[in-house]
C-alpha cells in the first residue's frame, strides 16, 4: 500500500469529490428503498403460490376428513354426485395420463423433428418466417382447438373408426398435441441453437453429414434444454381443460383406451366449479382434493425437469 | 497440370507436392479476404501460415477442408488448391466437401471435445464413416490416442466425458479423433494458443512426430512455434501471400524486407 490514498476509480466524475468520507446516508435510504420493491415484486409470486397451496390443502382436508384416503386412490370408481358416491381418483388420473399420453405422441417427436429442421438444416430466411408462424399455433385460443377437435378431428377419425363415440380422448388428445407442438418445437429449437458452432465446425470437420451432426452432436449437447422442453409440453397436457372438456366427454371412465370418452381432472374440475353443487358440499369439495392432485403432478414433473436440468448441465 | 512457377517443389531435396494452392481468390461476402494466394504444400512436412491477426491465414487453412461452405455468403472466386495424387482441384463445385474433409482433418484453435465420452470422441470419426465393428473400432481408438500421446493417460477411463481432461489433454484428444481416420492431411488453427506452455510444447513434440504419418498445415500467431517445428513457412500480409520458403530460409534470410519487418517484430 503506498502512503498517499488516491481516490478510488470508481468515484462517479462530478460528484463532489471531497477529501473526507460524507455520511451521505440518503444514498443508502434509496438504494433500500429500491431492493424493497423489487424483494415484494419477488414475494408476491411466492405469496399468491403459497396462498394458492394454503387453499387446496385446507379445502382437500375437509374432504379427506370424510374420505378417506384410501378410498380416494384406491377405490375404481368416479361417482362423487351419485347418492352411491365413490371418490376414486384414478378413474380421472387414467382421462388425463391417456389423453396427455395420446397428445405426447404428437408433440414430442414433431416438435423435436420441427426443431431439429428449423436449427440444423432451414435456411436463414425459412427460419425467419417459420419460427413466427409455430409461435402463433402457440396463441390459439385452447377453445378453438376444442372445437377443432370435436367438429373437424373426431368426424374424420370416424371415417377410418366407424365406431368411435362422438366424444373421445383420442381426438381430443390428437388436438392437444398440435396446441403444445410449438412449446416443445421452440424451446428444443432454442437448446440446439445455443449449442456452440465449434462443436458443429469440429463435427462436420470430421467429415459428418449434417443429420449425422445434427443426431449425434447437436442433440447430445442439447439434450438439458430439450429435457426441459419435453417437461413443459407435458405440464401443459397435463394441465390442459378447454378442449378436453369440448371434445373428450367429460364422463368418469377408468380407462386407458383413447378411443373411449373420458373425464380428466381439469375437465372434472370444469364441470363442478360452473355446476350448481353447493358450496362446502362433500360433492364440491371434491374439486379441491383433485386441483391438489394436479399441483402434485406437475409438480413432480418439474422437479424431474429441474434434475434433469442439472444432471445433463453444459456438457459442452 | 504443371508444378507452379515458385519452383520450391524441386528445390528441396525429396520433396513431394502434396496440395498446391493456385491463384486462389476468397470473399466473405464483398470482402476479398485472399488475393491470388499461391503456395505449395509438401508431402509430410509441416509447413506454417504466420503473419498478422486478418491477414486471411486462417481463412486460407479453411479452404482445404472447406469449411467456408457451411456459410452463406462465402465464395470461392478464382483459382483453387489442387489436390495430389488425384490432380483435382478440392474446391472445383462438383467436389463433395464431405469427401474432402474425410481425407483432410482439422484440428481447432479451442479444443472442442464433443458432449461425449472419450472413447466415443475418438470413434466418432470412424463412426461417420459407417465403422461400427466393435473390436475394429477398438484397435482403431487406442492406435489413434497412441498416435496422440494420450493413451497412457487415459486407457482406464475411456468411458468419462471428453469435456473432464485438462485443456491439454483436450487438445490431444482433439488430435487422436483427427487422426482415428488416417487423413491424408491434417490442418491446425493455432492449435495452441489457449494452452499453457507445458501443454503447448507437448502439442509441438507431437506435431513434429505426426509428420511420418500425414501432411501437417499450422496456423500460428507464435514466430518461434513456427521456427521450431515447421518445414516450411509462409508469411501472408493483408490477403496476399507475401513470400513462401524453407523455414530457416524466411528466418534467417528472408527475400523480402515485409518478412524481415515481421519477423524481426518491427511490425505486427
Amino acid at each position: 500500500m503506498s502512503a498517499t490514498l488516491s481516490p478510488p476509480h470508481s468515484m462517479p466524475v462530478g460528484s463532489h469529490v471531497s477529501d473526507r468520507l460524507s455520511r451521505k446516508a440518503s444514498r443508502h435510504v434509496k438504494e433500500r428503498i429500491i431492493e424493497a420493491l423489487l424483494f415484494s415484486a419477488a414475494a408476491f409470486s411466492v405469496f399468491v403460490t403459497g396462498a394458492i397451496v394454503y387453499v387446496l390443502v385446507k379445502e382437500s382436508w375437509v374432504f379427506f376428513e370424510t374420505v378417506p384416503l384410501s378410498d380416494f386412490l384406491f377405490d375404481t370408481q368416479w361417482t362423487p354426485l351419485f347418492d352411491d358416491a365413490h371418490y376414486g381418483i384414478m378413474v380421472l388420473l387414467s382421462g388425463t395420463l391417456t389423453s396427455s399420453g395420446v397428445a405426447l405422441l404428437v408433440a414430442i417427436p414433431l416438435g423435436t423433428i420441427i426443431a431439429l429442421y428449423l436449427s440444423e438444416f432451414a435456411g436463414f430466411k425459412v427460419r425467419e418466417i417459420a419460427k413466427p408462424f409455430l409461435e402463433l399455433l402457440g396463441g390459439v385460443p385452447t377453445i378453438v382447438y376444442g372445437y377443432f377437435a370435436l367438429t373437424m378431428i373426431t368426424p374424420l377419425l370416424q371415417k377410418i373408426y366407424p365406431d368411435l363415440p362422438g366424444f373421445n380422448l383420442l381426438s381430443a388428445g390428437l388436438v392437444m398435441g398440435i396446441m403444445i407442438i410449438p412449446y416443445v418445437a421452440s424451446l428444443s429449437e432454442d437448446a440446439m441453437r445455443a449449442v456452440p458452432m465449434a462443436l458443429r465446425e469440429g463435427s462436420y470437420a470430421m467429415g459428418a453429414t449434417r443429420l449425422q451432426t445434427a443426431l449425434w452432436v447437436v442433440t447430445p449437447a442439447a439434450t438439458s434444454g430439450i429435457a426441459s422442453a419435453y417437461i413443459l409440453g407435458i405440464s401443459r397436457a397435463v394441465g390442459e381443460t378447454m378442449i378436453l372438456a369440448v371434445a373428450a366427454g367429460m364422463q368418469p371412465n377408468l380407462t386407458f383406451n383413447p378411443t373411449e370418452p373420458g373425464a380428466t381432472i381439469t375437465s372434472y374440475i370444469v364441470q363442478v366449479a360452473l355446476g350448481d353443487l353447493p358450496h362446502g358440499s362433500i360433492g364440491y369439495q371434491t374439486i379441491f382434493a383433485a386441483g391438489l392432485t394436479l399441483l402434485l403432478m406437475t409438480l413432480a414433473f418439474n422437479l424431474l425437469g429441474y434434475w434433469l436440468r442439472k444432471r445433463f448441465r453444459e456438457v459442452y | 497440370m504443371q508444378i507452379p512457377s515458385t519452383g520450391l517443389a524441386a528445390g528441396v531435396e525429396g520433396a513431394v507436392l502434396k496440395a498446391d494452392v493456385r491463384d486462389l481468390d476468397f470473399y466473405y461476402g464483398a470482402f476479398h479476404a485472399l488475393k491470388r494466394v499461391s503456395m505449395p504444400i509438401h508431402d509430410h512436412m509441416v509447413t506454417a501460415l504466420i503473419g498478422p491477426s486478418g491477414c486471411g491465414k486462417s481463412t486460407l487453412l479453411r479452404c482445404f477442408n472447406r469449411m467456408h461452405d457451411l456459410y452463406p455468403g462465402n465464395r470461392y472466386a478464382g483459382g483453387g488448391i489442387v489436390l495430389y495424387p488425384d490432380d483435382t482441384n478440392l474446391l472445383s463445385p462438383d467436389v463433395d466437401p464431405i469427401e474432402v474433409r474425410m481425407r483432410i482433418s482439422m484440428v481447432f484453435q479451442k479444443p472442442n471435445p464433443f458432449p461425449k465420452s472419450i472413447y466415443e470422441n475418438v470413434a466418432y470419426s470412424l463412426r461417420v464413416r459407417g465403422m461400427s465393428n466393435k473390436s475394429e473400432l477398438d484397435d482403431r481408438v487406442e492406435s489413434a490416442l497412441k498416435g496422440a500421446a494420450l493413451w497412457n493417460e487415459v486407457s482406464n477411463r475411456l468411458k468419462e466425458l471428453g469435456a473432464n481432461l485438462s485443456g491439454g489433454q483436450q487438445q490431444r484428444l482433439c488430435i487422436a479423433r483427427a487422426l482415428a481416420s488416417d487423413p491424408e492431411i491434417i490442418l491446425f488453427d493455432e492449435p495452441t494458443s489457449a494452452l499453457d506452455p507445458i501443454a503447448t510444447a507437448s502439442i509441438e513434440e507431437l506435431i513434429i512426430e505426426l509428420k511420418e504419418k500425414v501432411t501437417i498445415l499450422i496456423v500460428t500467431h507464435n514466430m518461434q512455434q513456427a521456427a521450431r517445428i515447421s518445414d516450411f513457412t509462409a508469411y501472408m500480409y493483408l490477403g496476399e501471400m507475401v513470400e513462401f520458403g524453407v523455414t530457416d530460409q524466411i528466418f534467417i534470410k528472408p527475400q523480402k524486407k515485409a518478412t524481415e519487418d515481421y519477423i524481426t517484430g518491427r511490425f505486427g
